[in-house]
């Protein structure tokens, strides 16, 4: 029983480890947080069963489409509500208030043009499951975790080894110093928002397909407990988002299927509290000191 | 253009005799004969105006923006509304009750502020609204959970019970004229000094030998005392209360008001607020993109006018003092 | 006893030791010069006299009693009070209010004061004002009472820095690069401004890059290099110290 909930937590807590990276990224470069994200997330999961419902397209294909449009979106969200606000270097509080309005706006515009009902999404992978010792994993469980497992190899190495990935780190250790080497921080800052927002489109078709059904309000809860999982991890640190993702995960179902399932949501604002208070900086982070 | 400076510069000066005299109108409006439609917006107008002077206090004087500022109000009414079933007491004390306890978690709240800043102590702001939302959600025993509490009776101050338009009206201008007079005595004082100075530059408000500490728990206690008070009002005026109407989007909607209407001023707030409840009520047909009006004035008055509309800097300063290109939009229009 | 006695302070920031085992004193009503080629760690030694840091290691004496590892509020509280290398006005508060604020510490009024009106609140905020007005024509600021700090000039966003620090009517002042970016005609006009301060009988501490008016205003001068004393001693001594010489134009010169 509990290897079952290990196994369902897991699945869930990769979903948060791909919208994280997002925040994480996003922070680690422009040192702000990006609220709108998980409104993000919900757009990714709208647009690919649009695709594929509305125009009937191949599930490849929607996928595909929904991925590169949700990373535009997220370069959008940047060029509209961030930038001008980067160029005048207005308080960090101010970019907050600006993507909380943008997270607002974009989920009631779903709202407005989907409408506000739940939507069924339909089954695209075969619904078997392989069953172990008499734990059940279901072969989508097995998709979504060796795919974000792959994703986060991937952009991992991405950021170790080529040359934007460099470039990434440099702007993220200092903006200033990268841009007297000649990196040009705006592309940077583009990639970023695109790959933070494409993975963000990832998580919610993913989780989209899991629970079979998506509506304008989930982009809400998961952008938080992602959120969560990243300042869990350390924010602005990888690696950080992937075990901090896992855990809230992991932390989340465990909770909600032995003490109260009421409380499930609950539990992620409440190890995000109490990391902001005990250790701002997450388990993979280090502290700064304040600066005078 | 000229025309304008005049009215600002008129309005600096007389400040204070054009607010008494708005005043005037303002407690003859039971005797327009509004319908009781419009005087359920006015008297939710006088709520939200309690709300938004509140957080104005912590967020426009005091820097720290909160995004969890329903959850007080909800506190404040489900105070009041479980002592005024269970055992019937007075406004007067429900709402007393309310504030407390709301000041109270306030003061809770405040706490961690000693290590967190901006960002992240917005963050744990929305955490406890979303926490309390939920415990009101699940602690069936309590608060009946998503039922919410029905009955709550009407208000009563000591034997006079309010059960008119009217008297919801001046009962609520009463509750607005004393948090307004509170909230401004506070900040013309050593205490508001204090406080705006840690919005401009908390570091050297403590080498200047302010508590930091101490004072963002006053701020925090004082908005959250003076939410809860308006969530006891609601409480007592809808006979109805349940976790939906204590959300983090009731949080946004009370920030959209303060920032729209300007972040440390009072009458931006108030202002901020009656625009705010007014506008969607006004368009009808615009009602469900109310939400997305509440989205689009975040993001626009953070890229104009992060000070809001009647923010704390004299309006004739920016007329003055704005940068090239934007003169050149103020001239041509 | 000396008013103020360090003694073997060090800070380290990480492997970096920015003040290494310093001891210093200050008198009563002395006006006293630190000095020192940038990133010397005079800055640093300044955080930490006033609580903003914590000292690695050593003990800050003020009157004999130890307030080392106090917090700034406190720090200013018993009275020391500082102005900052690149101003930290509360650019949003008036000239008044800002002076106002540096009352804090001498005030006691509460938020219940406040709010009810109470005389007590009444007969401070008057006298505040009056006393706030007194310091402001001290620097010469009274007729911008009511200008935000952040409109002033930069010369008398300084003026007005050092008047808020002096509202707090402090045991020792402390003054860091109250000449940067002055002019030289305002920096003529800082010096006798500060050698005025020492006639009112308040002891300056003051770090300054301006040699002409170190030399001229401080009886003792302390040298700062690599986070170590180098050098102590009235002004003669120090610019005829090869030591100070060498770490001013560097080795070989």
């Amino acid at each position: 029983m509990i290897l079952q909930q290990l196994i369902n937590g897991l699945t869930l807590g990769s979903t948060y480890a791909l919208t994280a990276v997002g925040y994480s990224m996003v922070f680690g470069i422009l040192e702000l947080v990006n609220f709108s994200h998980g409104s993000v997330y919900m757009v990714g999961a709208f647009l690919t069963l649009i695709f594929l419902t509305s125009l009937k397209l191949n599930f490849f294909v929607s996928f595909l489409l929904s991925i590169i449009l949700t990373g535009l979106l997220g370069i959008l969200i940047d060029k509209v509500s961030l930038y001008p606000l980067r160029r005048k270097n207005a308080p960090k509080v101010t970019a907050l208030i600006s993507t909380i309005g943008v997270s607002i706006f974009l989920q009631n515009l779903v709202m407005l043009v989907w409408g506000s009902e739940t939507k069924n999404f339909p089954l695209v992978i075969n619904p078997g499951a392989v069953e172990l010792m008499g734990v059940k994993v279901s072969f989508l469980q097995m998709i979504i975790f060796s795919m974000c497992l792959v994703i986060m190899i991937g952009l991992n190495t991405m950021i170790q080894k080529t040359r934007i990935g460099k470039a990434m780190r440099a702007t993220a250790q200092n903006a200033e110093a990268a841009k007297l080497m000649g990196i040009d921080i705006n592309r940077v800052i583009m990639i970023t928002f695109f790959i933070g927002s494409a993975l963000a489109s990832v998580a919610g078709t993913m989780v989209g397909m899991y629970y079979q059904t998506i509506d304008p309000y989930i982009g809400y809860m998961a952008g938080l407990k992602a959120f969560a999982a990243a300042v869990l991890g350390g924010i602005g640190v990888l690696p950080g988002a992937i075990i901090g993702g896992l855990l809230i995960g992991v932390i989340e179902t465990l909770s909600a299927a032995y003490i109260n399932s009421g409380y499930r949501d609950a539990i992620a604002f409440a190890v995000l509290v109490l990391m902001l208070v005990i250790k701002p900086s997450g388990l993979l982070g280090k502290q700064v000191s304040k600066k005078v | 253009m000229k025309l304008l400076h005049k009215g600002i510069d008129f309005y600096m000066n007389h400040k204070k005799l054009l607010i008494m005299m708005l005043l005037v109108p303002i407690m003859a409006v039971p005797f327009f004969g509004f319908s009781p439609y419009m005087m359920r917006m006015i008297t939710l107008s006088g709520i939200y105006i309690i709300l938004a002077l509140s957080l104005n206090l912590l967020t426009g004087f005091t820097g720290q923006v909160s995004l969890g500022h329903a959850a007080f109000y909800g506190i404040g009414a489900y105070t009041s509304a479980l002592l005024a079933i269970r055992f019937d007491l007075s406004f007067v004390y429900t709402a007393i009750a309310g504030g407390l306890v709301a000041g109270f978690f306030g003061l809770l709240l405040g706490l961690p502020t000693l290590r967190l800043n901006g960002t992240y102590l917005s963050i744990v702001t929305l955490g406890f609204c979303e926490i309390t939302r939920l415990v009101a959600l699940n602690w069936m025993d309590l608060t009946r959970g998503p039922m919410g509490l029905t009955g709550i009776p009407l208000p009563k101050v000591f034997s006079w019970v309010i059960d008119k338009d009217a008297e919801f009206f001046y009962l609520i201008l009463i509750l607005i004229i004393l948090t307004w007079v509170a909230i401004n005595n506070l900040i013309k004082s050593r205490t508001g000094r204090a406080l705006i100075s840690i919005r401009e530059d908390e570091l050297a408000a403590e080498a200047m030998g302010i508590n930091i500490l101490k004072y963002k728990l006053i701020a925090f206690t004082t908005a959250a005392f003076f939410a809860g008070i308006a969530g006891s009002f609601y409480a007592h005026y809808a006979s109805f209360i349940d976790p939906q109407s204590f959300t983090f989007d009731e949080s946004i909607q009370i920030l959209s008001m303060v920032i729209l209407g300007g972040m440390g001023s009072n009458l931006g707030a108030a202002f901020g607020a009656v625009i705010l409840v007014s506008i969607p009520e006004m368009l009808r047909g615009l009602q469900e993109y109310r939400m997305l009006m509440y989205g689009a004035v975040l993001v626009i008055m953070m890229l104009m006018r992060p000070q809001g509309l009647l923010g704390n800097v004299k309006l004739g300063d920016i007329l003055n003092k704005k940068p090239v290109n934007e003169e050149e939009v103020s001239q041509d229009a | 006893m000396h008013k103020l006695q360090i003694e073997g302070l060090t800070k380290t920031f990480g492997g970096l030791t920015a003040v290494n085992n310093v001891a210093m004193h200050v008198d009563d009503n002395e006006i006293v010069g630190l000095i020192g080629p940038n990133g010397a760690g005079k800055t640093t030694l300044f955080n930490m006299i006033t609580g903003l840091y914590t000292p690695t290691s050593g003990q800050l004496l003020y009157q004999e009693k130890d307030i080392t590892g106090l917090k700034p509020d406190k720090i200013t509280d018993i009275g020391i009070a500082r102005t900052f290398q690149n101003i930290r006005l509360f650019p949003m508060m008036t000239a008044l209010e800002n002076v106002m604020i540096g009352l804090h510490t001498r005030t006691h009024s509460t938020m219940f004061d406040s709010i009810l009106r109470t005389k007590r609140h009444r007969t401070e905020e008057k006298n505040n004002i009056q006393r706030a007005m007194e310091i402001l024509e001290m620097v010469g600021l009274e007729s911008k009472q009511d200008e935000y700090s952040k409109n002033l000039p930069y010369g008398e966003q300084r003026k007005l820095e050092i008047a808020r620090a002096m509202a707090s009517n402090p045991g020792i002042l402390l003054l860091d690069e109250p000449a940067a970016g002055m002019n030289e005609n305002e920096t003529a006009e800082l010096t006798g401004f500060i050698k005025g301060l020492k006639g009112l009988g308040m002891t300056v501490l003051v770090i300054e890059h301006d040699m002409r008016l170190v030399m001229s205003i401080c009886e003792r001068i302390y040298v700062l290099d690599y986070g170590s004393k180098i050098a102590e001693g009235v002004p003669k001594e120090i610019q005829s110290n090869p030591q100070v010489i060498e770490a001013y134009l560097g080795k070989g010169a």
